[in-house]
């Protein structure tokens, strides 16, 4: 029986650099190129031998999910997005059911691009919607018009996608309550079956964080935060949407398959700049520059940066700290017992479901996934 | 040229006391003291130019760093004088500045007939300089004036000409005036130790009398005592007594310091050196006791021997709890040289195991804990420091508290803390925030006295324990760094004093436990609560922090349970990065603490710990 391998598939580009990201991103400009044809001209090339390296490292492979992102894979032509899925499924066995995903940013979408892309086999959409707050938006320096996602998302849904999902941010710096209130409202307005919803992180280095140790912004308060995922978990489960890892929620059959290869300990092999793979018991990432990464794979060479072989105990505390996140959380016959009785304070302060402790499991609770990077490090450390 | 030959100048054992002339500098830590030694080194010719290196005398890193001499020297320096072309011995027995060390600068007068008081004309005498030219005039040492550092820009030999004048009783004409580092006036100077330093007196046929005014642990000979000889003559391969102990000691080597050690015939009357029997504990061999001889032994002691007492207490913890053996082995062997010090083991439920310690004051507790990390790789926290209480309980019994932790809980009839005569000398700008400082302090103004027409010495009685909490370092900003500090014990009275405990979740952290007076036990309490508020991190219960007086609390923070402590997105790119994170947060929890239920980072009690132990620090930097 051949392996599993989801593919992710990594669009390096955005028109602009947003304050708060610090994906692996580039624009025309930092690429010194006159525009994005000409920065990303050959780079599907790259991407598709990539592929074809994957094959001959991997050998045959079933692949179920397939997911662009970036950058802003919407800014790529169609016919070259589509020539990556029809080289996957060239050389390797793409699941009949398979997931695929494009993310793609409210305003470069066309309707065309949609109808190519559901021809080419796309069936999921992911959308960054953030906030339905203007003033919001332009904190986080997104250019979208609020009106536009829900424009986009008709026409996901008119050309045949399954799935749609949107991306918000809460925790801008600025973004009052009733600013949280009505972007939750505005997504659950829109045709959609999943929603991701993130707590704003400053990450080191980007122009949030500079603006933040300047005084310019002022982060809200954890407490403040933590209220407003409170406030969204009980209005997405009111609208039929559950949780089924600590940051998404979805209508029944909605889950992203991808993203959860992610966390169950699938194997995945990400393609482009910087993307990282695992598979067997490793894991590596590509080179992070654009054009690196296009001279290593013109000269046939690896893009691979660093490569780590993962011992047991890495892997033990990977599956604890990536399947905590789950609604379906872990097995009592899956902790050693010291964890277990690690874990008993938090059946009784709140923070684990008594109910599923009950049954041998541990899933988190409300309050319990606002602290599980703390009951994580109480149980591996 | 004065200097002579080393091999043709007068032998020890052999030199006649009337061409002898011993003497030490007195002299604040910068005043150019150890500069002026190298000086004398080279013109005398016992060091040649090219072995020379700076403050030659100064044997620990941290003695050259500081520019402070924590243990003394003797030297001995051939001189021809100008003035009468005879030849003579100088012996330069080197003092430690330091107001903690005043008993061994005591034992060093002690062995000297004169004194160099040696000030920087540009900066003035400094309190503990005085104190130490009062403790040189007690012991009818004859006292030569000498301004330094003429070469300066700043320099006002003609200002404090004058004020030294007043203070020693001559002309400011009779003031020296010389520069180290060029060498000027230093022959001059040479030539008046000569003239006017009186030879020693003593019986070369009484039984030996040899005073000890330093002791040192040397790892390849032992302990190396440095004695100046009174009465009589020691000689190699005698058998040595100790009088206060009556011990017995084999004379391995004795000799002189000219300026490294050279074995001699013997030492006679008023002659300076050192002796080596073999032992390893400088206790063995104390500062201020009297060597004799076993076959002949003296029946009066030379005065002046007394034990150095503890006044100030930490404890010391290592940061890694695995160094403690570590730490036990150092103290061990700095103790070797150093018999002032005392510890025993401790245990504080926040900080693990330990070692109470007893210093002479909190340069000597400086100096050790940096000896301890620089010299033995040892991370330390410390207590903050405390004094000595004698608390006497309802029904009369009497405790000693060198710790607050051992501070009676019941009802407390008197408690005795130690007091001290401060002196400090400042420009008279700041008097008004001197008096200031020192009446916050609970200090009695018992003088003033003008040294000059700008300058100023006051007189304060104040509670050590009010020293020993950052007094130097407020002292020092208010004055903008021109006063300066001296203090001697001069007994204990009796203070309002209560224990204060600080409280996380109803539990008490033993190291941040205070005595203080019952005035400032609501300023320490709001102080101590507000600051690990901020330090220590949320947990996931809230966390009242109390400070206490026994059962009444006095103070109240809270630090709130912790809402939010997660990472919204983990997706493949994040797996590695988030597992790092987590490797790296095994290795922090080592060294976190609980109390309680409580983690608290190791950071949060150094944090917490450092504005009492930061103080002192002013105190040696220059």
């Amino acid at each position: 029986m051949s392996p599993r391998l989801s593919f992710y598939v990594h669009i390096p580009y955005c028109v602009k650099r947003c304050g708060y990201c610090d994906f692996n991103t580039y624009t025309p400009a930092e690429l010194q190129g006159p525009d994005l044809a000409a920065v990303s001209a050959n780079y599907i090339d790259a991407v598709i031998q990539e592929i074809e390296m994957a094959s001959s490292s991997v050998g045959n492979a079933e692949v179920p999910t397939i997911f662009f992102g970036g950058g802003t894979p919407s800014l790529m032509p169609s016919a070259d997005l589509a020539r990556v899925i029809s080289a996957i499924r060239e050389k390797f066995e793409l699941a009949n059911d398979a997931e695929i995903t494009i993310e793609v940013n409210p305003d470069s979408v066309s309707e065309q691009f949609l109808a190519h892309m559901r021809e080419a086999g796309a069936n999921r959409i992911s959308m960054g919607m953030q906030s339905a707050a203007p003033h919001v938006l332009e904190t986080l320096d997104r250019t979208h018009k609020p009106v536009n996602v829900a424009r986009a998302v008709e026409q996901a849904r008119k050309n045949g996608y399954e799935h749609v999902s949107v991306d918000l941010i809460y925790g801008t710096p600025g973004e009052s309550f009733a600013d949280w209130k009505t972007s939750v409202e505005s997504a659950l307005a829109l045709p959609i079956d999943h929603i991701s919803a993130y707590a704003l992180i400053v990450e080191r280095g980007t122009k949030l964080a500079a603006q933040v140790a300047r005084g310019e912004l002022v982060m809200p308060s954890d407490d403040e935060t933590a209220e407003k995922y409170l406030y969204a978990d009980e209005s997405f489960e009111a609208a039929g949407f559950t949780w089924y890892e600590l940051s998404n929620w979805s209508k029944p059959g909605g889950e992203c398959r991808h993203n959860i290869a992610y966390w169950d300990g699938s194997f995945w092999w990400g393609a482009g700049p910087g993307a990282h793979s695992y598979f067997g018991s490793e894991r590596w990432w590509n080179i992070k520059h654009p054009k690196s990464y296009q001279e290593r794979i013109a000269k046939n060479e690896s893009p691979i940066q660093e490569k780590e072989n993962l011992t047991p105990e890495n892997k033990a505390d990977e599956f604890i700290l990536l399947q905590i996140r789950r609604r379906e959380g872990i097995l009592h016959s899956q902790m050693s017992s010291s964890q277990i009785s690690l874990a008993e304070k938090f059946v009784s302060s709140g923070d684990l479901d008594r109910e599923s402790w009950a049954q041998n499991k541990l899933v988190l609770s409300k309050n319990g996934r606002l602290i599980a990077d703390r009951i994580v490090r109480e149980l591996v450390l | 040229m004065p200097a002579i030959p080393l091999a043709k100048a007068p032998q020890p054992a052999a030199t006649n006391p009337e061409q002898i002339r011993n003497f030490c500098i007195i002299a604040h830590i910068d005043h150019g003291k150890s500069t002026l030694a190298d000086r004398m080194l080279g013109i005398t010719g016992v060091v040649e130019a090219r072995n020379m290196r700076a403050q030659y005398l100064d044997r620990m890193d941290i003695e050259r760093e500081r520019g402070i001499t924590i243990k003394s020297q003797a030297v001995r320096l051939p001189w021809k004088s100008g003035i009468d072309g005879k030849e003579y011995i100088l012996n330069m027995i080197d003092t430690p500045g330091h107001v903690d060390f005043t008993y061994e600068v005591s034992r060093s007068l002690a062995a000297c007939e004169g004194a160099i008081l040696l000030v920087d004309c540009a900066q003035g005498i400094e309190a503990q300089t005085l104190a130490n030219l009062y403790l040189a005039m007690e012991n009818n040492l004859t006292i030569i004036p000498v301004l330094n550092k003429i070469d300066l820009p700043a320099a006002q030999p003609e200002k404090f000409a004058i004020e030294l004048s007043k203070l020693v009783g001559c002309k400011p004409e009779d003031c020296l005036r010389v520069s180290g580092k060029t060498g000027n006036g230093v022959e001059e100077l040479l030539d008046q130790i000569v003239a006017q330093i009186p030879p020693p007196k003593g019986d070369p046929n009484a039984s030996a009398r040899a005073l000890i005014f330093d002791s040192v642990y040397d790892t390849y000979r032992g302990v190396v005592t440095y004695v100046r000889v009174v009465d009589g003559h020691l000689s190699p391969r005698e058998q040595i007594q100790m009088f206060s102990t009556g011990v017995k000691h084999e004379l391995l080597d004795i000799g002189v310091i000219s300026p490294e050690p050279v074995s001699s015939k013997g030492l006679g009357v008023g002659e300076v050196g050192y002796l080596i029997t073999g032992v390893k504990d400088v206790r063995l061999s104390r500062v201020g006791d009297t060597v004799t001889t076993f076959h002949k032994p003296t029946k009066n002691a030379l005065s002046g021997y007394k034990d150095p007492k503890p006044m100030v207490f930490s404890g010391l913890y290592p940061i890694d709890g695995d160094e403690y053996p570590m730490l036990r082995d150092a103290l061990d062997k700095l103790q070797l040289n150093d018999a002032a010090l005392v510890y025993e083991p401790e245990t504080s439920a926040a900080l693990g195991f330990g070692f109470r310690c007893g210093f002479l004051g909190l340069l000597h507790m400086e100096i050790v804990r940096e000896r301890l990390e620089r010299e033995f790789n040892l991370t330390l926290i410390s207590t903050a420091p405390n004094v000595v209480y004698r608390v006497t309980k309802e029904g009369g019994e009497e405790v000693i508290v060198t710790n607050p932790s051992e501070y009676p809980s019941g009802k407390v009839d008197k408690v005795l803390e130690p007091i001290v005569r401060a002196t400090i000398l400042s420009p008279t700008d700041f008097i008004g925030t001197i008096m200031e400082l020192c009446q916050q302090r609970r200090g009695t103004l018992n003088g003033m006295d003008y040294l000059s027409e700008d300058r100023v010495e006051i007189r304060y009685t104040l509670p050590l324990a009010e020293i020993v909490f950052d007094f130097f370092d407020q002292l020092k900003s208010r004055t903008k760094g021109y006063g300066s500090l001296d203090y001697e014990p001069i007994g204990e009275a009796e203070g309002d004093l209560v224990k204060v405990d600080i409280l996380l979740q109803g539990e008490t952290v033993d190291a941040f436990s205070s005595i203080v007076h019952r005035e400032k036990a609501y300023p320490y309490g709001v102080m101590m609560t507000t600051k690990l508020r901020e330090l220590i991190p949320r947990q996931q219960f809230e966390v009242p922090i109390q400070a206490a007086i026994g059962a009444k609390i006095i103070a109240r923070e809270n630090i709130r349970a912790i809402r939010k402590d997660v990472l919204a997105k983990c997706y493949g790119g994040d797996i590695t990065r988030k597992r790092k994170l987590l490797e790296k947060q095994k290795e922090g929890k080592k060294r976190m603490k609980m109390v309680g239920r409580v983690e608290v980072p190791q950071e949060a009690f150094i944090a917490a710990l450092s504005t009492n132990a930061d103080a002192e620090s002013g105190k040696v930097k220059k």
